[in-house]
């Protein structure tokens, strides 16, 4: 499944820079000492952007939980419908989801609360995002 | 005069504040609908605008005041169902020269501004006090009513307008984009993953069924409930335009959108306008309508941890709301006569329901529930006005159901197993709304 392809912008950049690479991080507030997933200008807990670094994960997960998607609003999606659309709970923080195709996994035939690892994929623009495949 | 939105201190957003300081303070008296159309036909008479200038007349007439008298107007700005006139296309010059315009050339049609409605209502010579409660009905309704009790206005018309336009709901713009920015792609809600609209229910759902050992198939009752009593309400969609029950194997048998969320549980977007007409408790006894009292408005304004709610989140939002709401109102779940919570995703009505403990319910408890009487003519009337799955997405319908309930003028939606005196209507999210409780006398 090839996703829209994806421009970098301020906020976001580290995060797509590090994909490229081959790195899974995520936001993290370090006098909350508190990981943040989706991005965003300031902490949630504490509401300053001072303490926003990007931390290194584990690049471990569990699936927490998931639908089929059979109508989807992406146009580029819409050969690939149906498929499955997960969400990820990052090992370093349940807290902390992730959406993820869960590529090689059979269209509903998924095993809520599994291991899964995260891979990298390239978009449509060639910028590579986190996708998570189940750890057999 | 440029119309703001309400500001946040005119929400009741958090437990503890006590009985609603102005508690049967405010009546609705008067209720006006324009008619519903699936999309606007491209013509004058039928914009937004339109349909906002009629339902405001039938509510003024409705609650037999002269426009002179109101002096203020509440309504949401924001208009779409999903649509949006894509940047580049050709404006319909025709359409919008037959309208007193703003600097916006698209209000009255795919917006809408109190500065636009006031253009083109000479009528209204009196209005003093406009505002903005942007989302829904649900919000507008709450900032209409603290207003009139904090005495910014005496009489004033609430309204929410749609439009709906050609294509496809939500494929447009962003969404047949080749690239998107990164922190849209990062962003909950649509994104590069794909999600549709009833993704996040859906999901929310899954968790519920797994947890409670509950099914899909479980919903049929709820709305099949939910289609008659849509069928029975003259100002709705499916009863203009479509008038077909929805047997529990239509339902079954309906495809999926987002897996366990089918068709069926998406509610159909339409074109509408409603207003309703609110004014005090003192000026409202003189008017042409029964009153029917407001005893308290809470909101509910959860916040997500991560991308998309969990059950857990879920059920504790919609339990504090439920505690804002009765405790504003001064009363318990056990002296509601019946519920109007939003459903405009149907996977989600249990989760108001429970939260409020209508009837008794406890988490996990609705889909059971949905299994006995539960129309209006029980004693147990889920959705008596059949939401938004049994009229289409106005977001209203409950409102107005609530109203009209009260004061006697359902007509053949009336309910008859419970004596309608005291209700409570919102939405729309269980993470996020805002909720009135009616009554047919102001304690």
């Amino acid at each position: 499944m090839v996703k829209q392809g994806v421009i970098p912008d301020e906020l976001t950049k580290p995060f797509w820079d590090a994909a490229n690479e081959g790195r899974l991080v995520i936001q993290n507030c370090t006098a909350c000492d508190r990981l943040q997933n989706p991005p965003a200008p300031a902490c949630g807990q504490c509401g300053s952007g001072d303490n926003l670094e990007w931390k290194a994960m584990s690049g471990r997960g569990k699936i927490y939980n998931y639908g089929v998607v059979y109508d989807c609003p992406i146009k580029l999606l819409q050969e690939d419908q149906p498929f499955n659309l997960a969400v990820i709970m990052l090992d370093d923080d349940p807290d902390i989801q992730m959406y993820s195709h869960l590529p090689g996994t059979p269209v509903d035939d998924v095993p809520v609360g599994a291991s899964v690892e995260v891979i990298f994929e390239a978009t449509a623009n060639g910028q590579k995002v986190p996708e998570w495949r189940v750890v057999s | 005069m440029t119309t703001q939105n309400a500001p946040a201190s005119m929400y009741r957003t958090t437990e503890g504040l006590g009985v609603w300081e102005h508690k049967g303070k405010v009546a609705a008296v008067g209720i006006g609908h324009s008619p519903t159309a699936r999309r606007w036909d491209g013509t004058a008479g039928n914009t937004l605008g339109a349909n906002s200038i009629f339902a405001l007349r039938k509510a003024i007439e409705d609650a037999g005041v002269s426009p002179d008298q109101i002096d203020g107007l509440v309504l949401d700005p924001v208009t779409t169902t999903g649509a949006h006139w894509e940047a580049g296309d050709p404006l319909p010059m025709d359409v919008i020269n037959t309208y007193n315009q703003t600097d916006d050339p698209l209000d009255g049609i795919a917006k809408l501004s109190a500065e636009w409605l006031l253009k083109n209502m000479p009528e209204l010579t009196n209005v003093k006090f406009t505002m903005y409660g942007q989302g829904c009905m649900s919000h507008a309704i709450v900032v209409a009513a603290q207003a009139i009790g904090e005495g910014r206005a005496h009489t004033c018309l609430v309204l929410k307008g749609w439009h709906n336009l050609e294509g496809r709901y939500n494929q447009g713009g962003v969404s047949a984009a080749e690239e998107v920015s990164g922190t849209y792609a990062t962003g909950p809600g649509r994104t590069i993953w794909g999600p549709p609209g009833s993704y996040g229910t859906a999901l929310q759902f899954a968790e519920y069924c797994r947890k409670y050992g509950k099914s899909h198939d479980m919903m049929a009752p709820f709305m099949a409930n939910s289609r008659r009593n849509g069928l029975l309400f003259p100002e709705g969609y499916w009863a203009q335009h479509r008038p077909e029950q929805l047997t529990p194997e239509d339902y079954l048998a309906a495809r999926w959108i987002a897996k366990p969320a089918s068709l069926f549980d998406n509610d159909i977007p339409i074109m509408v306008s409603a207003a309703y007409l609110f004014t005090t408790a003192e000026r409202a006894k003189d008017m042409k309508q029964k009153p029917v009292y407001i005893l308290n408005h809470a909101s509910s304004r959860g916040r997500l941890r991560s991308m998309t709610p969990t059950l857990d989140e879920v059920q504790a939002e919609t339990g504090s709301t439920g505690k804002k709401i009765l405790e504003g109102a001064g009363i318990t779940a056990a002296d509601l006569s019946f519920e109007n919570m939003y459903d405009g995703f149907a996977l989600f009505h249990q989760f108001h329901i429970e939260g409020l403990g209508y009837r008794g319910m406890k988490f996990g408890d609705a889909l059971d529930f949905y299994q006995t009487d539960i129309s209006i003519e029980g004693p147990n009337p889920v959705l008596p006005s059949g939401g938004n799955i049994g009229s289409g997405r106005s977001r209203f319908w409950m409102h107005t159901d609530c109203i009209q309930q009260i004061q006697g003028r359902a007509g053949a939606r009336s309910v008859t197993g419970v004596k309608p005196e005291i209700a409570v209507s919102g939405g729309p999210m269980p993470m996020g709304g805002n909720f009135t409780v009616w009554s047919a006398t102001p304690d």
